[in-house]
């Protein structure tokens, strides 16, 4: 059983061997890339299974108990992160087949898209500090790689932009993980939790706390780091740029969440004090950002960096509601941004741009894709009964639950804004008559229907989310409660080894 | 830059370049060295070749492609640490078989895989801006 837990990691990384094995012959990779995408899934749901029937699995790799060697533990939140990330490369693996051309395919595409999907999951999966600076390095790396691979001004521009802002981060991490270790001298996370909330460390473990803050909400494009994403995201081909709005700003949303509730646990309120500007400024900036923008992409990826305020409210708040909220959050907003990113791509091929002064009449053109961009859109802004609503209602509700009126206001009135964002491309794509000189061509049959099958999944997940919300609910529910029970992870990981390190009596319980 | 004092000391460093690789490797697994520097070596062995006889030199003498190498190395690795699972065993756990007083184990070969894939993808690197100069 405790293979599940690898299983989501393994399948994308023999895959991505398997694919660069293949080299020229596209049609095959593709097949390897999908079928991966489907024994991803699979595996991950399984997993899902197993921790919410058994609780949480874990495995100690090579055999060294932790916090030895390093271990893989799955709770509620990284399982059902698997889930995700699974269903998220499925429908953009898919959608490749008709996005991805020639040059990008030969240069090793499908490979570097498995091999960011195997670093997203180990991310995700483990429980070490040090192994999760690799996966960050995997993802960089094969992100990189996907940025760069069309090799057109445009893109090397913006691959360079990201490979920059994205070095820093690390290093910072790396700095942090040194500090880490050399004050506790160990970098399993839950052995970390339990040295620093015993207070046997010094003080150079709030440096270190702070440099990961950086460091991940730098990679989480938290205000004021954001600036990376827009200047890199509108760039690459469509299917890289959804599975990065996608994914990748919310390994380093899931790293921030990991950490600060784990690790620096019982630091008194120095998650909040930090959080609490963060989150209200990335709102805001973010959603102001996007008012200004007129390519397509480019005003989604600033909503991206909006959405992740959201997000952090968890951490500002850090209380039970606000904390499942958070999860509820990152699980709509995964499927849906992704989803939005992919609908660009279809509006780019029927228009040639994603520049609104450029497109319009798609209504006309296109009603069926209009009907697949408005479930999305109509989810980020949070109009009921679709999944954004709830992830907007719970943020509501702990804000107001927390007394912290200025936080509710904050949530609703960018809420506003999103809508506005999202009524501006409805408006100018889809409603309004062509504009003179506008681009007008009809993709193929075959195209459209790798596109748009995809697209439509997503769309009924979010619908499912929506109109499912109390399973979905319970889950990010379990998850806040382990996430706020930092001790009880440490035991589940350390196991007997927790008595040796910790202040707790023998006795305690298991 | 093909001399005769160049192109006689290649041919005796190639050969130390590779021995001194394959050592590394080995003593790799209890003291300082591994796959990852042996495999350095081995690439830096035929980047000498092409620095003295050319890059098509170079490549005839490593006799597969570079990239290949790097894949087979993977695989190597991937298959090292799955055989575990086989006896029920974590993922990367080590197995030792000890036959005629050699220690040989998954461990190994995982070092071997790794040489294999950074001496290929090294080699891949190198080949690759040659190319493009």
């Amino acid at each position: 059983m405790t293979w599940l837990v690898v299983a989501p990691i393994l399948f994308p990384l023999l895959g991505a061997i398997l694919a660069a094995l293949l080299g020229r012959r596209r049609v095959l990779a593709r097949g390897v890339a999908v079928a991966v995408c489907i024994g991803m899934t699979v595996s991950a749901v399984a997993l899902l299974v197993q921790v919410w029937n058994h609780g949480m699995v874990t495995m100690a790799v090579g055999n060294w108990a932790a916090p030895f060697g390093i271990v893989l533990a799955a709770d509620h939140l990284s399982a059902v992160l698997t889930v995700i990330t699974g269903i998220t490369g499925l429908a953009v693996a898919v959608y490749a087949v008709a996005d991805i051309d020639r040059l990008r395919e030969a240069r090793g595409y499908h490979a570097l898209f498995l091999v960011l999907l195997a670093g997203v999951n180990g991310a995700f999966l483990t429980g070490d500090l040090f192994n999760l600076y690799v996966w960050f390095e995997v993802m960089l790396i094969a992100s990189f790689g996907m940025v760069a691979l069309g090799r057109t001004r445009a893109e090397l521009d913006g691959a360079m932009r990201y490979l920059a802002l994205n070095i820093v981060a690390t290093l910072m991490f790396l700095l942090a993980i040194a500090l880490l270790f050399g004050s506790t001298g160990t970098l399993n996370l839950a052995h970390l939790h339990v040295i620093v909330s015993s207070g046997q460390a010094e003080g150079a473990v709030l440096a270190a706390g702070l440099l990961l803050a950086v460091a991940f909400g730098m990679k989480a494009a938290v205000f004021p780091l954001f600036f990376w994403l827009p200047a890199s995201y509108h760039t690459p081909a469509f299917a890289v740029s959804a599975i990065f709005a996608g994914l990748l700003t919310k390994v380093g949303v899931y790293a921030l969440i990991r950490v600060f509730t784990l690790v620096f646990a019982d630091q008194d309120g120095f998650v909040q004090t930090l959080f609490w500007p963060v989150a209200a400024a990335t709102m805001v900036v973010g959603v102001l950002g996007a008012a200004s923008q007129t390519e397509i992409r480019k005003i989604l990826s600033f909503h991206i960096v909006s959405q992740i305020g959201y997000m952090l409210v968890g951490l500002a708040l850090l209380t039970p509601i606000a904390v499942t909220a958070a999860v509820f959050y990152l699980i709509h907003h995964i499927v849906v941004k992704a989803n939005l990113f992919l609908v660009a791509g279809v509006i780019h091929r029927y228009c040639r741009t994603n520049d609104l002064a450029l497109t319009g009449g798609l209504v006309r053109r296109a009603p069926w894709l209009a009907v697949l961009f408005l479930v999305p859109a109509l989810s980020l802004a949070g109009i009921p009964p679709l999944s954004g609503f709830w992830a907007k209602l719970l943020i509501v509700q702990a804000s107001l639950d927390a007394a912290d009126l200025a936080m509710a206001a904050v949530a609703l009135v960018v809420g506003l804004f999103t809508i506005f964002s999202m009524i501006k491309i409805w408006n100018e794509a889809f409603w309004k008559a062509p504009p003179d000189g506008a681009v007008a061509v009809t993709p193929s049959r075959r195209d459209l229907r790798f596109l748009c099958a995809p697209v439509a999944m997503l769309a009924v997940l979010t619908i499912c989310v929506g109109l499912g919300a109390g399973p979905a609910f319970d889950l990010a529910q379990r998850a806040s409660a382990e996430l706020l029970d930092p001790r009880s992870y440490a035991r589940a990981i350390l196991g007997d080894f927790m008595v040796l390190t910790s202040n707790e009596p023998l006795g305690a319980p298991r | 830059m093909s001399t005769l004092i160049l192109r006689t000391a290649t041919r005796m460093l190639t050969a130390l370049l590779l021995l001194v690789s394959v050592y590394l490797l080995w003593r790799g697994h209890n003291e300082p060295g591994g796959g990852f520097v042996g495999g350095l070596t081995a690439a830096a062995a035929f980047i000498l070749v092409a620095i003295s006889d050319g890059w098509q030199a170079a490549r005839r003498s490593l006799g597969i492609d570079a990239r290949l190498l790097a894949l087979i190395g993977l695989g190597l690795a991937a298959f090292a640490g799955l055989v575990a699972g086989l006896l029920g065993l974590p993922l990367l756990t080590g197995l030792w078989w000890k036959q005629a007083g050699l220690p040989l184990g998954t461990p190994l070969l995982f070092d071997i895989g790794v040489y294999l894939a950074v001496m290929g993808s090294v080699l891949t690197v190198a080949f690759a801006i040659e190319r493009e100069v």
